[in-house]
């Protein structure tokens, strides 16, 4: 059964694009539908049930966090991936507290960007470099930072840590699993852990990203 | 030189202000014992036998004068071995020897009739004296000849005796002045015998200790030239070289060729002489901007696409230039060498120490063959990164891709 996808970006260009390359990949994913509104995403979402929708962080009215934020109380079964030609750590941190279960650029390669999809699909989620660096970041110790009140949501294990900076420095799942000697399946388990902490934690870091975003 | 000159103006004798500029030098020829008197005559531009009895005068006054030209002898350097000969007449010989001859009576003299300190002692000081004098003015004799590696040696068996006899001469000195202190207790005798050796090795040890620190800044001052050398060098090979390299690739597009060339020289004359070029730490800016803007840079000269994350971020110091520095040369290695159209850059900073990762999918390379003349990963990266104390470790597999890891400890800041 083929990955069923709906796309959400505002130019249209941008949407026939990317439907050319995702058809032009496999035949596991299918590309089910489009919009290029807050509206017309969250009807479309409504109507279609897509498997996965991938999702533009700017737009008009409010952006992805907008789409998320209404169409995901509704439909908790669809999962969302953030796409974005923006690399602010307060565009990328907000979508991913609205819920959505990964975060790539728009200069991702196809085939990348197929993997990517399916992953998600799959319930696990999907970081760029530039998200493992900003998680990394907003999860750093430093000196005169927020004490901590939930230390199972607001601190990183060291093997989190690893699997993150690995990430960050543009290694592939297969390859961060072979260079820290654990299974494919066992990065994955980390990298989720990290986005629901990434997604639940209060630490002032994240709050203050997704804050100016006016998300919190 | 300051505090010979001190001693000079508190014991009296020549207390005639020096102008600061030349540098007192100890004559090399024509010279009676350590050419101190003959150097701060053409010092101060009056006849060398006025001060030569300035010296002898001071010695009359409890030895101040045998005092200050010990300190003269060790503080002020000797002239350069180019300097002209000095004819000096049989006559201003035997006036300074007889002088010499004079002042050290004097001291002993005035020291013996004092009653503080008995004939003997004085005496024995006077013999250790003389003693330091011969195996001094022999490491003199010696640094001109510039025997290396041994202090007084290259003189031939005369030199070697004068320098044994020297020698000898203090340690009777120190015998003669011990014999005269016999009637002391063993407790105090002992350390008197202890200090009087340990004096003893210091006064005829000097001119090896002076070598050693003179020697020292010398090497220091040539490490500093090699080290700026080797910085020069670095940077032309990442800007200068890079580009005439591009522009023999370019070579049938002039307008490619003038734009490269442009660009280069743009960036040529701000390496020389904008505030934040060449030998000058810039105004302090953030590691993340630097490090983007040298993505930047590697982006546009060679059309791939760099992915750079930085976790962290403080502001650079010359250690932290430095790294980024090689992570741009690394950078710009993939981007000639991979064959692949995308390099990951990842920067961390932590409380102790900043490590930049470059990683490039592409071919890799087997370091073993990279030819000696390629100046890229072992000036530019590796001898950047250890002349700022940081490490470089390279992983790369043939068709597996390359990762750079540059690591630079922190400079402490002074909170």
């Amino acid at each position: 059964m083929s990955v069923r996808v709906f796309l959400v970006d505002d130019h249209s260009m941008f949407r026939a694009g990317v439907r050319a390359e995702l058809d032009s990949v496999d035949g596991e994913i299918e590309v089910v539908g489009e919009a290029g509104s807050v509206g017309e995403a969250v009807a479309g979402i409504g109507h279609l049930k897509p498997d996965v929708v991938l999702l533009d962080v700017h737009m008009p009215d409010g952006g992805g966090a907008e789409v998320l934020r209404q169409a995901r109380p509704k439909f908790p079964e669809v999962v969302f991936l953030a796409l974005s030609v923006s690399d602010a750590a307060e565009d990328v941190i907000a979508v991913i507290r609205a819920g959505a279960r990964g975060y790539v650029t728009k200069t991702i390669s196809a085939a990348e960007l197929g993997k990517a999809i399916i992953r998600v699909s799959e319930g696990d989620a999907v970081f760029s470099p530039r998200l493992a660096g900003f998680v990394l970041d907003a999860f750093a110790d430093r000196p005169g930072a927020a004490p901590i009140s939930d230390p199972e949501l607001d601190l990183l294990t060291p093997r989190e840590r690893d699997v993150l900076r690995l990430l960050a420095r543009g290694y592939a799942y297969k390859e961060i699993a072979s260079e820290l000697f654990i299974s494919v399946k066992t990065v994955e388990t980390h990298v989720s852990s990290v986005l629901r902490k990434t997604q639940l934690s209060n630490r002032y870091e994240l709050s203050r990203w997704a804050s100016d975003r006016r998300l919190v | 030189m300051t505090e010979p000159e001190a001693e000079i103006d508190r014991s009296g004798p020549t207390s005639v202000a020096l102008p600061g500029d030349a540098r007192l030098q100890r004559r090399r020829t024509g010279r009676a014992l350590g050419g101190v008197a003959g150097g701060l005559a053409d010092h101060l531009g009056m006849p060398v036998l006025w001060v030569r009895m300035a010296f002898t005068i001071g010695a009359a006054l409890g030895g101040a004068g045998v005092l200050a030209y010990g300190l003269f002898w060790i503080f002020a350097p000797q002239q350069p071995a180019d300097a002209p000969t000095r004819e000096v007449s049989g006559r201003e010989r035997q006036q300074a020897i007889g002088l010499l001859a004079l002042g050290l009576g004097l001291t002993i003299g005035a020291w013996g009739l004092s009653s503080a300190v008995n004939g003997w002692v004085a005496g024995g000081i006077g013999v250790t004296l003389v003693g330091a004098a011969l195996v001094w003015r022999e490491a003199d004799q010696s640094q001109r000849r510039r025997a290396k590696g041994a202090v007084l040696g290259g003189g031939g068996p005369a030199a070697v005796v004068r320098v044994l006899s020297g020698s000898a001469l203090v340690a009777a000195g120190i015998a003669i002045f011990l014999l005269t202190s016999m009637g002391l207790g063993q407790v105090q005798f002992t350390l008197l015998a202890v200090v009087a050796a340990l004096v003893g090795v210091a006064l005829l040890t000097v001119p090896w200790w002076l070598r050693l620190v003179r020697d020292l800044g010398e090497e220091r001052r040539a490490r500093i030239r090699t080290e700026e050398r080797a910085e020069i060098a670095a940077h032309l090979h990442d800007s200068v070289l890079q580009t005439l390299a591009l522009i023999q690739k370019q070579a049938e597009s002039p307008r490619e060729v003038l734009r490269l060339a442009r660009g280069q020289e743009r960036q040529l004359r701000t390496w020389l002489y904008s505030p934040s070029g060449y030998g000058k730490v810039a105004e302090a800016e953030a590691l993340s901007d630097v490090l983007a803007r040298a993505a930047g840079e590697v982006e546009d000269t060679f059309a791939i696409s760099v992915q750079s994350v930085v976790v962290g971020d403080c502001l650079l110091d010359e250690g932290l230039h430095a790294v980024v520095s090689a992570a741009r040369e690394a950078m710009v290695n993939a981007a000639k060498h991979a064959g692949v159209g995308e390099v990951s850059v990842y920067a961390e900073v932590e409380p102790e120490q900043v490590t930049v990762f470059v990683r490039d999918r592409g071919k890799g390379f087997d370091p073993d063959t990279v030819p000696e003349d390629r100046h890229g990963l072992a000036d530019s990266i590796h001898g950047r990164m250890e002349r700022n104390g940081g490490r470089v470790r390279l992983r790369t597999t043939p068709g597996e891709g390359t990762e750079v890891e540059l690591q630079m400890p922190r400079a402490k800041v002074v909170t």
